[in-house]
């Protein structure tokens, strides 16, 4: 018998800090080439969960494995080699040209006490060709649009050469256009094998690159499956406590729409 | 400005200004010495063929070389440490002195100034006090479970502060004839008596905290950018923040143990040599080094040439360094980096 192990396998997790559970009893696992995008109102816990998921925070109970071996038992560097991590704002640090910072990715490969090497330069070059942004090298990254800065964090991940990418709400920073160039950059990566875990504030988002959705609300996932069962009018009402329409654009994609609530200020 | 000026700039600032600075150091003092016999007196170990006159060598060997030396040993150190300090707590704002072993190693002069007097007794307690404070800085922030950077910083500032009452009740309690001047000329700093045994008892500390913070230069970049993303990208952050925490003390308390406190220095050297080579520290931190030694070595000549008495260098180090850092905080980072 061939036993089936998951890239990345969530087995009922839970988190507290201090006294204060933030949630409990998550499952789900997913595979190379899976976008799985988590939706949820403010404050339900996505960010903490996805510090749980790249390990940033020790989780309570239950465990995570990656190829099958449990992340507890990993050094951050192991772990900084599987998975990839864009958080959802830096505060920014000192203006770093923007290859010192891709550079910055090769990390996981390299010694305490050694510097980038000639190869890592190499493989720092080719991630900013793969994203586009050659133009950017010399460029101070405090000095870039939201939209640049994505894609140089983008770059410096993929020089960690993970099999995961976890982005904590990687479209939050960015306009409307850039929204969806970075969706299509996540769908491309995907198709390329990599099993990528995004958080995100619109419902659309799932429409466009993802392969599985999770709705989190009230500390656990509330539907957990492919967009068009779990994106649901039903399900996007009780997550967010609003009417939401759901319509077909021509080309059969679907979006949400959200309805107004008639909110009246006494003012 | 562009690419190549900047480069010829950073040549000439951080390599040819310190090595005629170097020698033409040898040419300040009572005694005149020409720059011929400078070099020869210098050169004449290498190529004894060299002529040279017995009071000459004296002078340069025993007298004016240990003080170069020591005033180059300081400023690199410094400069060096704040410049890791700026980085591994992503902030330009603060320098070598932050987790109080500045301080520390004050009350350890002062104590040793009140107990003894004797130099190498005051020297040795200056360094053990500046570890000591640090030390306990760390330890206090460990005990907070939450903790992080700022915690660390909180606890430098109380140490810092809690030893620099230690100082007063000793300045209060010392007899104000001899032991108290000592101890207040102490702690305004001065290079004036460092000699070759002094420069001998701190080589070992200074030598392992420049290996240290050589080495892990290039990951000091990763703590830059927070805790968080170092740790995401395969760093245990605490673990090398302690290490480099412990190179930078090693260093500071070396240099303060010899020179007493000189202040600024670990400060404006970062941002200068910042807006010189920009912030990768693979770069910024030998680029500190350098130019703190030749910082500190021409205020150390202005303080023995320009005026009769000798100042103590830690008043011209605070007199020249405000405006400075003034000047580089109203420009920026725009322009240069």
């Amino acid at each position: 018998m061939v036993v089936d192990t998951k890239l990345f396998d969530v087995k009922n997790i839970s988190f507290s800090y201090e006294d204060e559970e933030i949630f409990s009893d998550i499952s789900f696992s997913i595979n190379r080439g899976d976008v799985l995008c988590i939706l949820g109102p403010n404050g339900t816990g996505k960010t903490t969960l996805i510090k749980c998921l790249n390990g940033l925070h020790e989780i309570r109970s239950g465990e995570i494995l990656i190829n099958g071996e449990n992340m507890k038992k990993l050094s951050f560097r192991e772990i900084s080699r599987h998975i990839g991590y864009i958080p959802q704002s830096h505060v920014p640090s000192f203006p770093f040209k923007v290859f010192d910072v891709v550079l910055m990715g090769r990390a996981p490969y390299l010694n305490l006490t050694d510097s980038p090497k000639e190869e890592d330069v190499k493989i720092a070059e080719a991630a900013l060709k793969t994203l586009g942004i050659e133009n950017l090298k010399d460029k101070e990254y405090t000095n870039l649009s939201g939209g640049e800065r994505q894609l140089v964090f983008l770059a410096r991940v993929l020089c960690q050469k993970p099999d995961i990418l976890i982005l904590d709400e990687p479209t939050s920073h960015l306009d409307f256009g850039n929204q969806i160039k970075l969706l299509e950059i996540i769908d491309n990566l995907s198709k390329s094998g990599l099993a990528i875990i995004m958080s995100s504030h619109f419902p659309d988002h799932a429409f466009l690159s993802s392969t599985k959705v999770a709705i989190m609300k009230d500390k656990k996932f509330i539907d957990f499956g492919v967009p068009d069962d779990v994106v649901t009018e039903e399900n996007l009402k009780k997550a967010y406590s609003i009417d939401v329409r759901l319509m077909e654009l021509d080309d059969k994609r679907k979006v949400c729409v959200p309805m107004k609530t008639n909110l009246k200020l006494d003012l | 400005m562009d690419k190549e000026t900047k480069e010829i700039i950073s040549i000439i600032l951080l390599i040819f200004f310190p090595i005629v600075l170097f020698f033409a150091s040898f040419l300040i003092g009572r005694y005149p010495i020409s720059p011929v016999d400078v070099v020869n007196t210098i050169l004449c170990p290498i190529f004894p063929q060299l002529e040279v006159n017995s009071t000459v060598t004296t002078i340069v060997y025993e007298i004016r070389l240990p003080r170069i030396l020591g005033a180059i040993v300081v400023g690199a150190c410094l400069a060096i440490s704040g410049a890791a300090f700026q980085s591994i707590f992503k902030n330009p704002l603060v320098s070598s002195d932050l987790l109080g072993v500045s301080n520390g190693a004050g009350f350890g002069a002062a104590l040793a100034i009140l107990l003894s007097g004797a130099n190498i007794i005051t020297q040795i307690f200056a360094f053990i006090f500046g570890l000591i404070s640090v030390a306990t800085t760390y330890l206090i922030s460990r005990t907070y479970k939450a903790g992080g950077i700022l915690v660390l910083v909180l606890s430098g500032v109380a140490i810092s502060a809690f030893f620099n009452s230690l100082i007063s009740a000793i300045k209060f309690i010392a007899d104000p004839d001899d032991k108290l001047p000592e101890i207040v000329y102490w702690l305004m700093g001065s290079l004036a008596s460092i000699n070759a045994d002094k420069l001998l008892m701190i080589l070992i500390p200074v030598i392992i905290g420049l290996v240290i913070l050589l080495l892990l230069r290039w990951h000091m970049n990763l703590l830059a950018m927070g805790d968080e993303e170092a740790q995401s990208l395969g760093l245990n952050p605490s673990r090398v923040r302690l290490l480099i925490i412990a190179g930078c003390t090693l260093l500071t308390s070396a240099a303060v143990s010899i020179s007493g406190i000189v202040g600024w220095v670990g400060l404006i050297i970062p941002h200068m040599a910042r807006m010189i080579v920009g912030p990768d520290n693979r770069v910024l931190l030998p680029a500190s080094l350098s130019l703190g030694a030749s910082f500190l070595l021409l205020i150390d000549n202005i303080s023995r040439a320009v005026i009769a008495i000798e100042i103590p260098i830690g008043i011209l180090t605070a007199i020249i360094g405000v405006p400075i850092f003034l000047y580089l905080l109203k420009r920026g980072y725009s322009e240069w980096s």
